[in-house]
């Protein structure tokens, strides 16, 4: 696809890059001219797969997570990649309430919180080499239905 | 980002200024949970008026202090909740067990 802009990320997956990397991308969406509360959505649902890819991808232990952005007329494009240790059962990781995590207090409600605050979510995964995780939002959308 | 602490009735109130996310709560959880042991409070409301954002961690941040009071004969609730923190609430399904009060003075007082 022809995108009107893109940009790309590389990081450390440490926990304080979470806040660098939804900030970023926030940044990034303004040229859409969202609403407030979109870019809290577009925020929340950064946090969530970056916060994935940082706490199962790869355990704490050292590593690097690349987010891609692009955009096209009003609509916004987000990949977020690590090479971690991938997912063996897509389907059931992404059924709300379950986590691989319990024992670390987590609720297993990071990809249902994407799906619910993005238009599109796809978890691409294979074991061993890492996961994918694909959103996209039609941003200033909101104006019309309240 | 900061966290301060107050005892108000039998509540162990829990401010939180900031973004709540896994980094925010990894630091922050045992401190709490010190708090709570080394107090003799049984329960504990978060007051998350200068909380801007808040993901799936801050929700387990919260469920994992509602089971420690639980266990003390407790309760933990939230006061506070800006539009945006009340939406997670809404899609985590935590409002079904958790409490939402408009002051931490109203929260405490029901406890
Ligand atoms: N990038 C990833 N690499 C490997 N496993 C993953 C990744 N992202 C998610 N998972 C798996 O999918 C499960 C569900 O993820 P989800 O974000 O919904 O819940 P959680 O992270 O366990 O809890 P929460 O997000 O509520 O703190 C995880 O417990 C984990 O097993
Ligand atoms: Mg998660």
């Amino acid at each position: 696809m022809d995108y009107d802009n893109e940009m790309t990320l590389s990081f450390r997956a440490v926990s304080a890059n979470e806040s660098f990397a939804r900030v970023s991308v926030a940044a990034f969406a303004l040229q859409l001219d969202p609403a407030v509360s979109e870019i809290t959505e577009i925020k929340t649902a950064v946090s969530e797969a970056v916060t994935n890819s940082i706490i199962h991808a790869y355990d704490n232990s050292s590593g690097i997570v690349h987010i891609w952005c692009g955009c096209l007329q009003n609509r916004l494009y987000i990949e977020i990649t690590d090479n971690g240790k991938g997912i063996e059962n897509v389907n059931e990781a992404m059924e709300p309430l379950y986590t691989s995590k319990p024992e670390q207090e987590r609720s297993g409600l990071g990809f249902t919180i994407m799906e619910s605050f993005m238009d599109k979510m796809e978890v691409y995964s294979e074991v061993g080499k890492g996961t994918k995780v694909v959103m996209e939002k039609n941003i200033g959308q909101c104006v019309s239905n309240g | 980002m900061s966290v301060s602490f107050r005892n108000v009735n039998d509540c162990l109130v829990v401010e939180i200024e900031g973004e709540i996310d896994h980094h925010f709560v990894d630091e922050v959880k045992k401190s709490i949970d010190t708090r709570l042991m080394s107090n003799d409070v049984r329960n504990v409301v978060f007051d998350l008026k200068k909380v801007d954002f808040m993901d799936s961690a801050g929700i387990g941040m919260i469920i994992g202090r509602y089971k420690q009071t639980v266990k003390r004969g407790g309760v933990t609730s939230v006061a506070c909740l800006s539009d945006n923190l009340k939406r997670i609430m809404m899609i985590s399904g935590l409002y079904r067990i958790i409490k939402i009060y408009n002051s931490v003075e109203e929260a405490a007082k029901v406890l």
